[in-house]
């Protein structure tokens, strides 16, 4: 990435720990399929050789020197991709999880339709027999909180397949959720009066590695998602009352979109 | 009941001690043993001074006094607990941004040294 990104420019951001197994093949995988579109992969502080097998597969890599977790890691990618300039960036899993043929369809939605966020929903088609029961169980429980927030039905909260134009990534590079940010960042955008859309897409299995959500993190997940739902919406309506303004514009002003912390 | 309240007086005197040692061997800032060393105080002063723990546990609805000691001494640690739980989360939120922003600089330090390097060879 030494060349500055074109005008509507679009970056693959791969967030990745300990994926030495499958990071290179999904970097070549989207380099298939986007050729000629750069892909960062962001590794958190990996114990392995995830760092040079993406390198080695053709990515630029963003190496954090500590371990930051989901949300810390993705942020740094939004952060780079901001201050660097790019219009679009999707988000692909470093573990395989995603298809990269679903891009250019998030990447149509992304730039056509008046919206800054596109979710890969793997439950837009309405087929539901990708996970478990627990996790089907806790994903209609999201969307029954969600729904009343976000004013409208979102099939898939917690899906990390996710593209953002230049907007939220603004947004984004500055406040973004650090551990399981996927809803909450649903919440951040709206509360923004951002607008997103699903577009469908078919979730693989893993090619190496395994999840980290267990049964008893299962639970934690849930409360902590549901804090932190409940403390964005009191940020956001507290300091709404405080200044005593509407919501921000749909676009931010420049001042505001350029400036990081 | 007095034996308790020398109990208290003798652990609130081992954490004043205890802090202003580590205070001084830099273990703990002296911003950071402040809150220590008040909630000690506030213990030692409470279990010697029986008046005002009875007139306190009166206040409380306590009837045994000790008891509303333990319950003041929980409290002051809860603040305490609760004083370090914020710090903790700013120095958290602080650590997240200097990482992201070392890792940033790094990168874009690599990729000026690549770029010299493909400007010289050309």
């Amino acid at each position: 990435m030494n060349r500055p990104p074109a005008p509507g420019s679009l970056l693959i951001l791969v967030p990745a720990f300990n994926e030495e197994g499958a990071v290179g093949e999904v970097v070549r995988e989207v380099g298939q399929v986007m050729p000629g579109v750069a892909v960062l992969v962001v590794d958190d502080c990996s114990a392995d050789a995830t760092a040079s097998v993406a390198l080695q597969a053709g990515a630029d890599v963003l190496r954090l020197p500590c371990h930051l977790g989901l949300g810390g890691c993705v942020q740094a990618g939004y952060k780079l991709a901001f201050e660097l300039g790019y219009e679009y960036v999707i988000r692909v899993d470093g573990d395989g999880q995603h298809d990269p043929h679903a891009i250019p369809r998030i990447l149509d939605v992304l730039t056509s339709a008046r919206c800054h966020m596109v979710i890969g929903s793997r439950y837009v088609g309405g087929d539901t027999n990708y996970t478990s029961f627990s996790r089907r169980a806790g994903i209609v429980l999201f969307r029954l909180v969600l729904r009343p927030i976000l004013g409208k039905w979102v099939h898939d909260p917690t899906s990390g397949f996710v593209g953002v134009n230049r907007q939220a990534l603004a947004v984004f590079s500055r406040s973004f959720p650090l551990e399981y940010p996927e809803i909450e960042a649903l919440v951040v955008l709206q509360r923004r009066a951002f607008a997103f859309e699903e577009v469908p897409c078919r979730p693989r299995p893993r090619k190496a590695g395994r999840s980290s959500i267990t049964a008893l993190k299962s639970i934690y997940y849930i409360v902590h998602v549901l804090l932190g739902v409940f403390v964005n919406i009191l940020k956001y309506e507290g300091g709404r009352r405080r200044r005593g303004t509407r919501p921000p514009p749909e676009r931010l002003p420049r001042e505001q979109a350029g400036l990081e912390q | 009941m007095d034996r308790l309240l020398n109990v208290v007086s003798a652990l609130s005197v081992a954490l004043f001690v205890m802090v202003l040692v580590s205070t001084r061997r830099a273990h703990i800032r002296v911003e950071y043993s402040v809150s220590w060393l008040a909630a000690a105080a506030v213990l030692f002063v409470l279990s010697r001074a029986k008046g005002t723990l009875h007139w306190l546990s009166e206040a409380m609805g306590i009837t045994y006094p000790p008891l509303a000691l333990i319950l003041l001494g929980a409290c002051v640690f809860l603040l305490v607990f609760y004083r370090f739980s914020i710090r903790i989360s700013d120095l958290k939120d602080a650590n997240i941004a200097l990482t992201q922003r070392v890792a940033i600089l790094e990168y874009r330090l690599q990729s000026r040294d690549e770029k010299d390097e493909d400007q010289a060879r050309a």
